[in-house]
């Protein structure tokens, strides 16, 4: 297995990770110079099935990117044509009056988007520039050349077994030569993690790097309660005090909403299913009122970056770009991420078109960066996450006077205290929570909603969920934290369960459920799961979603 | 010996399936499509007659819009020569299908004719068959074996009883089941080579066949949601509810 010959190909860049980031370096790159050869690797099936994301969309970066988009048939189509910030408790809900909200959370002029289908419109616009797009094919290791710069990437092995040995339909992956690598793998991508290890990218970091998890879901919803281009965020209720995160409500095209809820990932107690707490959500008055005659069409979750400028890593190494949320460029407080991922895209391909063409070094990413909008951006927003730490409502009120009153130049920056897998608290010391039980109308369990993502791995493959230490497991989350992958995969792929014969607990992966998340791979207590890729075009199908 | 294989594009096997709103069909727009899975059966057994040397030629031919032309490409990264895509703005019933693939045929002259068994969007298992009536070939469905010597065909097809052993003579039509083989991934360099191998466009209009649809699709129905089961306390409640309830016995 060792001695496998490997095909090589060579391209001017290597781009790994068809989303919003990748994406637009392609585009941008091309559009300079259409001489550059690019190739760009997606993981999933095809380009767009791995995207999830609310989405309000800032097309800021869009109209940069390609000005005559909305004469070229763009599925950015539904203006957002009103809006409400809800508090919630357990029956009531509380309006914040519009006036009152910060720049940030107001969406006039902003389009209701399925980013997965935006993705899809981009992959086709940039394959007609020349980019060539290799969907079903995932980036499984880096290259390095002899003086330790990042020089590529392999793809993953089609066809092992799952002791790893080749099966009749075995295909080697190939190594695919850059002059530059492009990573925008998403939030928390394996190789991202890997370079800012290597190359100590986040040494510079004021705070570690913060995330959450976000849950989506699309429902078909009664016509009559339909009301396009209105958009719903609440905070509160079900979510204890102490838990940053809140709910969105986006009515989109064909009498469809996309309802979705986000948890930070910092969350303390052990016992908490942030999966349960947004079906819990759903049970509330305001939003099953919104719900009843509906039918929910799809499921999907994924992790998001939450930690802002001071968790931002440095983005640029020897021979690659670190860009869009595999560094960690979302805006928080606007809880949107897309235009921010484009721009840093666009960039990277100003930044490698000089690198190319005048020897320039890919340092220059830097200055590049501060000199832009996305900078100042991140820059007012970067204290509202951290203040989240004071609780909800003095974390409301300091909000409110730092991106009111001051627009988020208040001459201090919050930081983050902890790394999200230092924040778990001993089961010992946390309450139980009892979460209602599935009503099959509005909540629905783990395994029908994984059913809906179109989640599917080719059988009999080597795990794609690497534990360092086995015996951790069970000695030490399972004894300390009472196994709390049970409750934060959203997809049901951890589970504990009983040997029949030695009566010992044990931790079984169901690998082939995961919806490539990659919570687990940022929440678990000592760090002991390591998310690798699986074998290409597999993972959840969230095309449309 | 020429092969020509005949593929279908449908909507993605791991796909949830949902119905339009309005009860026309089912929702294709935004959604995954893929090769259908029996006709990869027949990709990969072409290409393997190829490498045999049996076959000097392969070609694959899809029926669709435009977009259609993607699993003419996937074919030819498997290793398909080359390739047809007759287009047709509407999806087309197995028989106006069939008499398009005559059409293809009489000008393509191929010896051997593989189709997937059906196809897993309207399962309707008929392309292959009406196909060989039209061209008065023998035909078998459902192979899981297939050996050539010489002008020989030797097929087994899985049937109820065993293994049925099946013996014809080129030229043939034949319908690949799941088991004839295990399609092959499509390697990096072999799609970037499938990008440059050719791939004619043929208008549908320009065949002079009846395509007119001879069913009228009415309304297209989800299954009716199973009711939730109950506990019986023991074997006389469960042949009460049985006969008088349930009504079954």
């Amino acid at each position: 297995m060792r001695d496998i010959q490997r095909e090589e190909m060579s391209y001017d860049v290597v781009i790994v990770g068809a989303g919003p980031a990748g994406l637009s370096a392609a585009i941008k790159l091309k559009q300079i110079n259409s001489d550059i050869s690019i190739c760009l690797l997606e993981k999933a099936a095809e380009v767009g099935a791995h995207i999830l994301s609310g989405n309000v969309f800032e097309t800021k970066a869009l109209d940069e990117l390609i000005p005559n988009w909305k004469n070229l048939n763009a599925p950015v189509k539904t203006k957002v044509t009103s809006e409400d910030f809800l508090f919630l408790n357990k029956e009531k809900s509380f309006k914040v009056p519009n006036f009152l909200l910060p720049k940030s959370l107001q969406n006039h002029g902003n389009y209701i988007i399925s980013l997965s289908n935006l993705c899809k419109w981009l992959g086709e616009f940039a394959e007609n520039l020349g980019v060539e797009i290799f969907p079903g094919f995932a980036a499984s290791k880096l290259l390095y050349n002899e003086k330790g710069e990042v020089s590529g990437v392999q793809t993953g092995d089609m066809g092992l077994d799952k002791n790893g040995n080749p099966k009749d339909s075995f295909e080697p992956g190939i190594n695919i030569k850059g002059k530059v690598t492009v990573l925008s793998e998403g939030c928390r991508g394996h190789l991202g993690k890997e370079v800012i290890n290597k190359f100590n990218l986040d040494a510079n970091n004021k705070s570690p790097q913060q995330y959450g998890i976000g849950f989506k879901e699309i429902w078909e919803i009664d016509p009559e309660k339909h009301n396009l281009g209105k958009i719903i965020h609440s905070v509160g209720w079900p979510l204890e005090n102490d838990t940053y995160g809140g709910s969105f409500c986006y009515h989109a095209e064909n009498n469809q909403i996309y309802l979705g809820y986000v948890i930070g990932l910092d969350y303390k107690n052990p016992y908490l299913s942030p999966y349960d707490e947004f079906q819990q959500f759903k049970t509330h008055p305001e939003i099953k009122k919104i719900l009843s005659k509906g039918k929910r069409i799809s499921y999907g979750a994924r992790a998001l970056i939450e930690g802002g400028l001071q968790s931002l890593p440095q983005m640029h190494m020897p021979g690659a770009l670190l860009i869009g949320c595999d560094a960690g460029t979302l805006n928080m407080p606007k809880i949107k991420g897309s235009h921010t991922a484009m721009k840093s895209g666009i960039i990277a391909g100003e930044v490698i078109n000089k690198y190319l063409s005048q020897n320039e070094d890919l340092s220059i990413y830097e200055g590049e960066f501060k000199n832009s909008w996305i900078y100042d951006e991140l820059h007012q927003a970067r204290n509202v996450k951290p203040s989240f730490q004071w609780g909800l409502i003095p974390a409301m009120i300091f909000t409110g006077i730092d991106q009111k009153i001051f627009g988020g130049k208040l001459p201090f920056t919050l930081q983050h205290k902890h790394a999200d897998h230092d924040s778990l608290v001993s089961a010992k010391d946390s309450k139980k929570i009892n979460y209602p039980k599935y009503d099959g109308e509005f909540t629905f369990d783990k395994p029908s909603s994984v059913y809906l993502s179109g989640t599917n791995h080719a059988e009999n493959q080597p795990c794609h969920l690497l534990l360092k230490d086995n015996d951790l497991t069970t000695n030490y989350t399972l004894e300390e934290y009472d196994e709390p992958a049970q409750r934060y995969c959203p997809a049901g792929v951890y589970e504990i369960e009983t040997d029949s014969q030695t009566q010992k607990k044990f931790l079984k992966i169901n690998s082939q459920n995961c919806i490539h998340c990659k919570t687990c791979d940022i929440k678990e207590p000592s760090q002991n799961i390591d998310w690798v890729t699986p074998e290409g075009g597999g993972g959840p199908i969230y095309s449309g979603t | 010996m020429k092969v020509l294989v005949a593929v279908k594009r449908v909507v993605d096997y791991k796909v949830q399936i949902r119905v339009k709103a309005d009860q026309s069909g089912v929702e294709t727009e935004n959604v995954k499509m893929s090769v259908n899975p029996p006709d990869e059966n027949a990709i990969e057994e072409a290409v393997k007659l190829k490498e045999q040397g049996l076959a000097q030629e392969t070609l694959a031919v899809t029926i669709g819009d435009e977009k259609a032309q993607d699993v003419l490409r996937t074919s030819m990264a498997m290793g398909i020569d080359r390739s047809i895509l007759v287009k047709s703005p509407n999806s087309l019933e197995p028989l106006a299908v069939a008499k398009t693939l005559f059409k293809i045929i009489e000008k393509e002259n191929p010896d051997l004719v593989l189709l997937g068994k059906q196809a897993i969007d309207d399962d309707a298992n008929q392309t292959g068959q009406i196909l060989s009536a039209i061209l008065n070939w023998p035909q078998a469905c459902f192979i899981s074996e297939l050996k050539i010597e010489g002008n020989k065909l030797l097929i087994s097809r899985e049937i109820d009883e065993g293994i049925e052993k099946l013996e014809t003579n080129l030229p043939a039509v034949l319908t690949c089941d799941l088991r004839l083989n295990t399609p092959r991934f499509a390697s990096l360099p072999n799609i970037m080579k499938a990008k440059k191998k050719p791939l004619d466009v043929i208008d549908i209009s320009t065949l002079g066949i009846d395509t007119n649809p001879k069913i009228k699709v009415l309304k297209v129905e989800e299954p009716t949601k199973r009711k939730a089961g109950i506990m019986v306390n023991d074997v006389k409640e469960l042949i009460e509810k049985l006969k008088y309830e349930a009504k079954v016995i």
